[in-house]
């Protein structure tokens, strides 16, 4: 279909689907009238029976938790998709003579990658307690990997960013989740039951198992972020140089 | 004001379809899609949105105070991580699709060759 | 107030992300498209909404779409 047949059809279409938009809109409740008794109820009932401070992370590992592996099986789904696209596209592991020239790149190589990873990680670990968690966490830290690629290098980067420490890794995130379910399973309860005792909410050791949960996301997110960069950092540097 | 933020949801999807399909570079057009993605997650946060609400994180504060939805706000968060792997993964087939027909325009990679 | 003015530069953002057409001034566009993201969530009292997409908007998103546009080019 040429391009202007295409734009032909697609401008009633477009226009209907804003108006489909604009009338499902309009009967929603007016801007800050929140309605639904859901919100209130999970707010209310957060500490009393959570025992978790951040209401927005004990719903997705805790009252929604089924939801969020769902998410990560579609983070997997995806990373997996991309590993069969752009892994072993008959690249040679030839001589990668990527070096950093400035000395001031690296000297900040030498420290600003630790300080991302330990933010990543404070970031995930008092999920419970402040604005943050695995999801958050995990990324800040696939982050700190990538800024050792950029002032480091690509010798640096690979003792990294290699298959043999990532997959397993995802693998364990995304498997661990499943384990912590499964483990409520076994004993008698429903899936994804909490069944490690709760903490004292405001502290860090609180939650139960959306602690693990916390933990089995954040390591899934990271592992699959930083297996993308790998697989794009290979097509830069490998496929790239010429 | 109160019907402002929905209005402004359904723009930016409406924007992000227009781009999509008029887009003449694969790249484009995954970022085409997460500004779509992007209209949900404004619609998501202004439906959960209560007048004079504070975050839903009671750390040090009394259980009864005015808090926004959370359970949009779960939905969101997650959303966003995942949309980044869903961009990767079209990024991944437009460098094969670059590979394999010489461009990256949607137009011209007309047939597929067995 | 400052939702209002937060709402109305999202509206102006993006139509300004899908009109840049070079894929690289594009990336530079879309990134600071989701930094105002971010203060809209912020606004909108939700935290852990804004510390996600900041995160990904910097770090995740800048990474994947410059190694594409750079293979892309050659």
């Amino acid at each position: 279909m040429s391009r202007r047949a295409r734009l032909a059809i697609f401008a009633p279409a477009l226009v209907g689907f804003a108006a489909l938009l604009v009338w499902g809109v309009a009967g929603l409740p007016h801007f800050g009238h929140y309605r639904g008794p859901y919100g209130h109820v999970v707010n209310r009932i957060v500490i009393p029976e959570r025992h978790v401070s951040n209401a927005v992370n004990a719903t997705t590992y805790d009252i929604r938790g089924f939801d969020t592996m769902g998410e990560e099986f579609i983070l997997f789904a995806a990373v997996t998709g991309v590993v069969l696209l752009l892994r072993g596209s008959g690249r040679t592991r030839a001589e990668k003579d990527d070096v950093v020239r400035s000395d001031v790149v690296r000297a900040a190589g030498a420290v600003a990658p630790a300080v991302v990873v330990l933010v990543g990680l404070w970031v995930a670990a008092f999920g419970f307690v402040t604005p943050g968690g695995g999801f958050q966490g995990g990324v800040a830290v696939a982050g700190g990997a990538a800024v050792l690629f950029v002032t480091l290098g690509y010798r640096a980067w690979s003792r990294l960013g290699n298959e043999s420490i990532l997959d397993p890794l995802e693998g364990l995130g995304a498997g661990g989740y499943v384990v912590v379910g499964v483990a409520a399973l076994a004993s008698g309860l429903p899936f994804l039951t909490n069944i490690f005792g709760f903490g004292v909410a405001g502290t860090l050791r609180s939650g139960g198992s959306a602690e693990l949960l916390n933990w089995a996301a954040a390591i899934e997110v990271a592992a699959a972020n930083l297996i993308l960069m790998t697989e794009f950092v290979e097509q830069y540097l490998v496929r790239g140089r010429s | 004001m109160s019907y402002a933020p929905y209005a402004v949801a359904a723009w930016i999807c409406v924007v992000g379809l227009y781009g999509i399909v008029t887009s003449r570079n694969l790249i484009h057009l995954g970022v085409c899609l997460t500004v779509t993605q992007s209209s949900t997650y404004v619609l998501l946060l202004a439906v959960g949105y209560v007048h004079n609400g504070g975050p839903p994180i009671f750390t040090g504060v009394p259980p009864g105070t005015r808090a926004v939805d959370p359970v949009v706000q779960a939905l969101t968060l997650t959303d966003i991580v995942v949309s980044v792997t869903v961009l990767a993964l079209i990024l991944a087939l437009a460098l094969d699709v670059h590979r394999h027909a010489g461009t990256i325009d949607p137009d011209e990679i007309a047939e597929l060759h067995g | 107030m400052i939702q209002a003015t937060l709402l109305a530069l999202v509206a102006l953002g993006a139509p300004a992300v899908v009109l840049t057409r070079d894929p690289l001034r594009m990336a530079v566009v879309n990134g600071l498209y989701g930094l105002v993201l971010v203060l809209l969530f912020v606004a909108l009292a939700a935290p852990d909404v804004a510390l996600s997409m900041l995160v990904v908007s910097c770090i995740a998103y800048p990474l994947v779409l410059l190694i594409a546009i750079s293979r892309s080019r050659s």
